[in-house]
């Protein structure tokens, strides 16, 4: 019987093998840091593309799921003064809980009506941390302590990165774990037919609630980390336009392809970091950027390089979110 | 003994009476087939049945139980599973896959085994993957066990639906047209595998336009007309019925041959 | 009492206006191409900024809104014709990311052509406040009020008495039968992307004496706008007015009598409780899934 499912070992393996290596290259701490973040954007992505690219549903709020996670650490931490694990724990149910309140009547509604309702609610939260200045600092931010576990403080970028690292496997099997499962092919059902997946006995519903607030928690768990590890977190962070950055890292990579998520992710935290050179003309060339890809690969890199490679029209994907 | 007792059912669109007080009752086993003209109401009582849409009068039972209200997925844990006249393809996912999406309801659901891979999931997977791959050659799709959907014949893809409907091993399955837009020798096997399927057991419920398949293969024939049911019986006592005839007077398909 | 209700009325109905401006682009271009131009803000800002760089280049004001206008419109234009043509059967989310990218782009240009100031318009008929029952009432707020009623008056026209505009209804209901019968969908949807930029920049250029404008004044527009056009049912013209009307004027008493922090968060709340209630918006029709 053959397995139509990506080898997931050696994709596990190229995955730490990359991470393992990658440091050899790094001439200093600012690439380090530049790779943890990527690490951080490749951890809400893998939940994310979850949500879009298997289920078919789209975010446009995810940014504040991450922000929930990220001032639950800084308020919790710096107000209360909770260790930072209990902090992350409260802020990952919270906002766990909060997707879940959320998810039966937002992910009834579909393609453009989903966007909106799912962009207000991100938008919503994160003018509330914009405004709630005594608590979050407003709109210019509060400090967040560092991580620390059992007496041990997590600091520097080189200790951090093997952090991320190890998480981000772990993520990605998570991922894939979902995936070949009788969970993950009712995600996929979703995206291909709804009604059919309902008369197949799948309980559409509650699946999308499902991947809603796993996607959630993941964003919520890496808004903690990167709020621990940048020490810093403000409402911009986790705004609107990070919502759209996840999206388009998440698309960028290729929907429904947890390695393209991966892709994705490093790719659009890397590109800001190069653009800088041409300061003013920063947002010009990174929105010229969007656009091209998107119309010239549709279907993201990883599809689109998989299917020139194979010398074959990219694998058919139904329209996600439609 | 009756399966599904359908009573006074309507539904009305918009001040259009899409189905309209009607009542009739399948017995188990056999194979049962609804026919009528364009708008006749047929493939809005398949959506009734299963539960797609909500009735604005009436009653349905399914094994003596009201099922009036419950979603299609409970009623495919009930034991209803169906077709769709438009095809209703998972086409982001390979054919295997889309048949065991049909055997959901038989598989471990549960979300902590999948994230943590333990209570023997990747070996229930590969069962679930022997099986499907059983069905699909059951409908007659062996050369296609390793084919992604997209790249399937119109054709396949009517089966393909077949067998991910049989998956759930339901009791009563209801087919939307099953032949439509086949040929004549593609309609023949369609024809010999709906009766494989009667003969395992299931209560066979068809909506179909092609007069020659259901004379042949039906033993109850409901007819409808306007959302209204013109008559019942076996394929020869609707074939005399003067209403039937007046009905499709003109079309000359209830004599045998292809509707148009 | 009144006095402070009917200045919040006069705020929000003047707001509204331009929200119902905005929301009535994203219609035309929906129902062109089912697509949603997230770049939509950007016409508003385009139409106000250029308007302004033209003045101050020495052009006299009508001229420079002409021009102004006319700028925005081919920007519009292109953007449809270099964009959205060709990746016209991408998905919604692809979508999505190219008209947000294109807005971003936007954003960069009028950034680096223009500048990243704030800028005033001069009001178009002097800034002495009409007095209506001890509410004040500015001039420039009967402009945009008037200027909004005109552009719908002609939207109206356009659509229900032209050739032209009775074919872009046509091609919205049914895409594939308007091209049957001889109607040229690609110049359809390249006009709307037209006349949706023409309204955005009319907007903006109309509500530059207001509230200010700077390179980044279109994102909330452009945001608030897309409630108003689901607020009101997606594609549907008169649900779009209403629904710029109703954002701004609940965003008014929102602000005046809730809580002036939470202004820009009030659209977003109103449109999750009508999304949960009514998923269709106030006028939209229904949508059933054909199985």
């Amino acid at each position: 019987m053959h397995r139509l499912n990506s080898p997931r070992t050696g994709g596990l393996m190229a995955l730490v093998a990359v991470i393992a290596v990658l440091p050899l290259f790094f001439p200093n701490n600012f690439y380090f840091d530049v790779a943890i973040l990527a690490g951080f954007n490749a951890i809400v992505c893998i939940g994310l593309n979850l949500l879009i690219g298997y289920a078919g549903q789209i975010s446009l709020g995810h940014a504040g799921f991450l922000g929930l996670g990220a001032y639950s650490s800084a308020v919790l931490t710096t107000h209360l003064g909770w260790p930072p694990f209990l902090a992350m724990a409260v802020g990952a149910v919270a906002t766990g809980l909060l997707a879940f309140l959320v998810a039966r009547p937002i992910l009834k509604l579909k393609g453009h009506y989903l966007a909106m309702a799912t962009l207000g609610l991100g938008i919503i939260i994160s003018i509330v941390m914009n405004q709630e200045e005594e608590l979050t600092g407003g709109p210019d931010g509060m400090t967040v302590p560092p991580l620390t576990a059992f007496g041990y403080e997590i600091y520097g970028e080189q200790i951090w990165y093997w952090v991320v690292g190890v998480l981000l496997v772990f993520c990605v099997w998570l991922a894939l774990n979902i995936i070949e499962s009788p969970v993950g092919r009712s995600l996929k059902a979703v995206h291909g037919s709804e009604v059919a997946a309902e008369v197949s006995g799948v309980d559409t519903g509650h699946y999308k609630a499902l991947v809603f607030v796993i996607s959630a928690v993941f964003a919520s768990l890496a808004g903690s980390l990167g709020a621990h590890y940048t020490g810093f977190v403000t409402p911009a962070d986790v705004g609107f336009f990070k919502s759209i950055e996840l999206v388009t890292m998440v698309v960028l990579g290729g929907m429904a392809s947890t390695y393209g998520a991966v892709i994705g992710a490093a790719i659009l935290t890397v590109l800001p970091q190069l653009l800088t050179q041409f300061e003013e003309y920063e947002h010009m060339i990174f929105g010229l950027i969007l656009m091209l890809v998107m119309i010239f690969m549709p279907k993201g890199l990883v599809p689109s390089l998989i299917g020139k490679i194979l010398n074959r029209p990219a694998a058919q994907q139904e329209d996600a979110a439609s | 003994m009756s399966l599904l007792k359908v009573e006074n059912l309507s539904k009305v669109f918009g001040g259009v009476h899409a189905v309209e007080d009607l009542s009739f009752t399948i017995n188990q086993g056999k194979i049962h087939s609804i026919i009528g003209p364009n708008g006749a109401g047929k493939t809005t009582l398949f959506n009734l049945i299963t539960g797609i849409y909500t009735p604005t009068q009436g009653r349905i039972a399914f094994d003596d139980k009201d099922i009036v209200g419950l979603a299609p997925y409970q009623l495919a844990a009930l034991g209803m599973s169906r077709t769709f006249q438009n095809l209703q393809i998972f086409f982001n996912m390979s054919a295997l896959e889309n048949v065991m999406v049909g055997l959901h309801l038989h598989l471990d659901r549960r979300l902590f085994p999948a994230l943590f891979r333990l209570g023997g999931i990747a070996a229930k997977e590969s069962q679930a993957e022997e099986e499907a791959a059983d069905l699909m050659r059951f409908v007659g799709l062996g050369q296609y066990v390793g084919s992604e959907s997209s790249s399937m014949p119109y054709g396949a893809l009517k089966r393909l639906e077949i067998a991910r409907a049989m998956a759930a091993k339901s009791r009563i399955l209801l087919l939307d047209e099953p032949a439509a837009g086949l040929n004549p020798s593609e309609t023949a096997e369609i024809d010999e595998l709906i009766r494989k399927i009667s003969e395992t057991g299931v209560t066979v419920v068809l909506v179909e336009h092609d007069m020659h398949l259901v004379m042949g293969i039906s033993d109850h024939i409901l007819v409808l007309d306007y959302g209204k049911k013109l008559a019942e019986g076996t394929a020869r006592e609707v074939r005399a019925n003067p209403d039937v005839i007046a009905a499709y007077l003109g079309s000359g398909a209830i004599g045998g041959g292809h509707a148009a | 009492m009144l006095a402070e209700f009917l200045q919040f009325l006069f705020s929000g109905v003047t707001v509204g206006a331009a929200y119902a401006l905005v929301a009535l682009g994203f219609s035309i271009i929906y129902n062109a191409s089912y697509v949603i131009n997230f770049a939509q803000g950007e016409f508003v800002m385009l139409g106000g900024m250029a308007t302004v760089a033209l003045i101050s280049a020495g052009l006299p004001m009508p001229i420079a809104v002409f021009l102004a206008v006319m700028i925005t419109v081919g920007i519009g234009l292109l953007l449809e014709k270099l964009t959205i043509e060709p990746a016209r059967d991408s998905s919604v989310v692809t979508m999505i990311i190219i008209t947000i990218g294109a807005s971003i782009f936007l954003r960069g240009l009028a950034q680096v052509v223009l500048d990243k100031e704030f800028h005033a318009l001069p009001p178009f008929t002097g800034d002495e406040p009409i007095i209506i029952l001890g509410a004040s009432l500015l001039p420039q707020s009967i402009w945009v009020l008037v200027g909004m009623v005109v552009l719908v008056t002609i939207m109206v026209f356009f659509f229900g008495h032209t050739k032209l505009g009775k074919a872009m209804l046509a091609s919205a209901h049914n895409p594939l039968a308007a091209q049957l019968v001889g109607i040229n969908t690609k110049q359809i949807l390249m006009l709307s992307f037209g006349l949706s930029a023409m309204l955005g920049a009319m907007g903006g250029v109309l509500i530059a004496p207001i509230s200010a404008t700077y390179y980044e004044v279109g994102i909330m527009l452009g945001l608030k706008g897309f409630c108003a056009s689901i607020l009101g049912g997606l594609g549907n013209f008169s649900g779009a007015i209403l629904g710029g009307l109703i954002v701004g004027i609940a965003e008014a008493m929102g602000a005046g009598y809730i809580s002036s922090e939470y202004k820009d968060a009030i659209a977003f709340v109103i449109i999750l409780l009508v999304l949960f209630f009514m998923p269709s918006g106030l006028l939209g029709r229904p949508g059933t899934d054909r199985v």
